[in-house]
């Protein structure tokens, strides 16, 4: 059973733009030149309880237009939205306090209040009973390890602090569903992972499900098993990492060091092409169903002085980074001439 | 309603941390205090019209009124303020609360505290040294009492009411900056309002800046009593819900444009 549902979701704003200059200001004041940008075109898809879905697209592309629509502060043109069976901008007040919201820009702790304090702060606003509350703020302090932090003031925690304090104040209340939005945005390596080993958790054990923003495509590698694509405010891939690098590419990319006592030389080879070099580390790219990996390899082993090798799939980044392009390239094709 | 009890509190005891801030606000206010008391020691000494308020009923409702003074003196919840102007308001929408209520307890606190911790010891300090009088009787004090905490609910819906207009003037140098000297200019804190002219003495009395201070400080000195005092109540109750009214209008207005506009 689905717990999202959204049909045909469009969202147009309109800006007003004004000349650059002096004269443009002046203008400005008596003529604005008002456009409209659509921010989402006819957005469908559906999401069941417990997934933990990738919402992945370029700056722009309409995610947080979707995310904010989702969590009932943005109304949108037109079409359909049922989330846990509310229509999230028409009864906010009863739908928000069945969801938790992470932005990774901003904080829902109050500046100048201990940590704690901001929780309790929370109990009351989302008038959690004391003893679920309790339950849920101890195990949230024992696994995201906020022990040390509750007494300090929030202005006072680094980002990565904050972060998992952010966290634990999204689900004191328990929400079935839970958006995040950038949540890694900033951490350092070590806080980055903590986030995301509890986010993975918090889905599996817990049975949550996580709608997660991000542009850290290590996040949804580590995260995510379905990823929607947002690209021009239109859904431009839904499926499994797997499925999403099939549509774009099916090749691998295989790296070789060559021994150092040797003369260099330059490898080329008739069904893999060498896409970069670094010194003696060559990295070439080779379609499996054309030929198979172990052909390659022995080919090349046999030919050159080979220290080192291995096969990888193309990072994700090169992967979405290709749809983006691929999607700017025929917007560019399909514009009149 | 206990969600707003528990923002309204926390953000008091936040608040009242805030000591220095607290005794540097008592030293101006004091010495304001004693400024203004010698322009209208002059003006008594020079003038031999008959006034509309005696010189000793004129120097406790100057006292009073310093240590009032936070009743008046505006400003823009910085807060809440801040978060219109990085857009981020919207995500309040995300907390299970309603707006309005949400940023009146946290109006309400913000005066509140400062208020307390500023105006018992000017009033202290000024019924020791400067002739602050005690109130004209039981009933006034007690009349005082009541007023002054009316004054401090139409002050926090004065604020909210200025902050939600930052929704739509995002630079915050409209209405949000004209407001608050209005205000202050006729409250009766520059100049008590009996001194003004009577021909703008009707509009004076009309405008709800005249529930803030005149109308406690009036009833405390008796200058207010019976019948006026409760009419001049029933005027600071009806601005009050006016204005709570407005408030929420306004505020729905502005979150409208907001959910559909993003901000």
């Amino acid at each position: 059973m689905s717990q999202i549902l959204v049909e045909n979701l469009t969202k147009t704003f309109r800006v007003s733009r004004r000349a650059p200059g002096l004269w443009g200001s002046v203008k400005g004041l008596l003529r604005r030149d008002v456009r409209e940008i659509r921010a989402l075109d006819g957005i469908s898809f559906s999401i069941g309880r417990g997934e933990l879905v990738g919402y992945i697209g370029p700056n722009g592309a309409g995610k947080s237009t979707t995310v904010k629509i989702l969590s009932g502060i943005l109304v949108p043109d037109s079409g359909r939205v049922s989330v846990l069976g509310h229509v999230p901008w028409m009864d906010r007040i009863e739908y928000v306090r069945r969801i938790g919201v992470v932005f990774g820009q901003r904080t829902q702790l109050w500046w100048d209040l201990p940590v704690i304090e901001s929780f309790d702060l929370l109990r009351d606003i989302y008038s959690v009973s004391p003893d679920r509350y309790r339950l849920m703020r101890d195990r949230l302090i024992e696994i995201l390890e906020l022990g040390e932090l509750l007494n300090i003031t929030v202005r006072q925690l680094s980002l990565g602090q904050r972060m998992r304090c952010d966290l634990a104040a999204a689900l004191l209340h328990e929400p079935e569903l839970l958006f995040l939005d950038e949540p890694t945005i900033g951490l350092d390596a070590v806080s980055k992972l903590a986030v995301r080993e509890f986010i993975r958790r918090l889905n599996q054990e817990s049975g949550v499900t996580v709608i997660l923003t991000t542009h850290d495509m290590d996040d949804i590698e580590a995260l995510c098993r379905r990823v929607l694509v947002i690209g021009d405010g239109r859904i431009l891939s839904d499926g499994t990492l797997s499925d999403l690098r099939a549509s774009v590419t099916r090749e691998r990319w295989l790296t070789v060091d060559l021994a150092e006592d040797v003369p260099m030389v330059c490898i080329t080879d008739p069904d893999a092409q060498v896409i970069r070099q670094e010194g003696r580390r060559f990295f070439l790219s080779f379609d499996p169903q054309r030929i198979a990996v172990a052909d390659v390899i022995a080919r090349i082993a046999q030919n050159y002085p080979v220290h080192d090798l291995f096969v990888e799939n193309p990072p994700i980044e090169f992967i979405v980074a290709r749809i983006y392009a691929e999607r700017a390239r025929s917007a560019v094709a399909g514009r009149p001439q | 309603m206990k969600k707003y009890l528990a923002i309204l509190r926390s953000r008091f005891q936040t608040l009242l941390q805030y000591r220095t801030a607290a005794l540097a606000g008592i030293g101006t206010q004091l010495f304001f205090g004693l400024v203004r008391m010698m322009i209208f020691d002059g003006f008594f000494h020079s003038s031999t019209q008959s006034q509309p308020m005696t010189s000793a009923q004129t120097v406790t409702y100057i006292w009073l009124g310093q240590a009032l003074l936070l009743l008046t003196l505006f400003d823009v919840d910085k807060e809440v303020a801040a978060l219109i102007r990085s857009g981020n308001v919207a995500y309040e929408l995300t907390k299970p609360a309603d707006l309005y209520a949400m940023w009146f307890a946290r109006a309400f606190s913000g005066r509140a505290a400062p208020l307390l911790m500023r105006s018992v010891p000017i009033f202290v300090v000024a019924g020791l040294f400067f002739d602050l009088r005690p109130p004209a009787s039981v009933t006034a004090g007690l009349l005082f009492l009541l007023s002054a905490s009316v004054a401090l609910v139409l002050s926090a819906s004065m604020v909210v009411l200025i902050t939600t207009t930052l929704l739509w003037t995002i630079s915050g140098q409209g209405i949000s900056r004209l407001a608050p000297v209005l205000i202050f200019f006729f409250s009766g804190i520059v100049i008590p309002l009996p001194f003004f002219p009577d021909r703008i003495q009707r509009v004076v009395d009309f405008l709800p800046s005249r529930g803030l201070i005149d109308t406690p400080l009036r009833i405390y000195i008796g200058h207010l009593g019976g019948s006026a005092a409760l009419l001049a109540m029933a005027h600071q109750l009806a601005w009050v819900l006016t204005l709570l009214l407005i408030g929420r209008i306004v505020l729905m207005r502005g979150l409208r444009k907001l959910v559909i506009q993003g901000g």
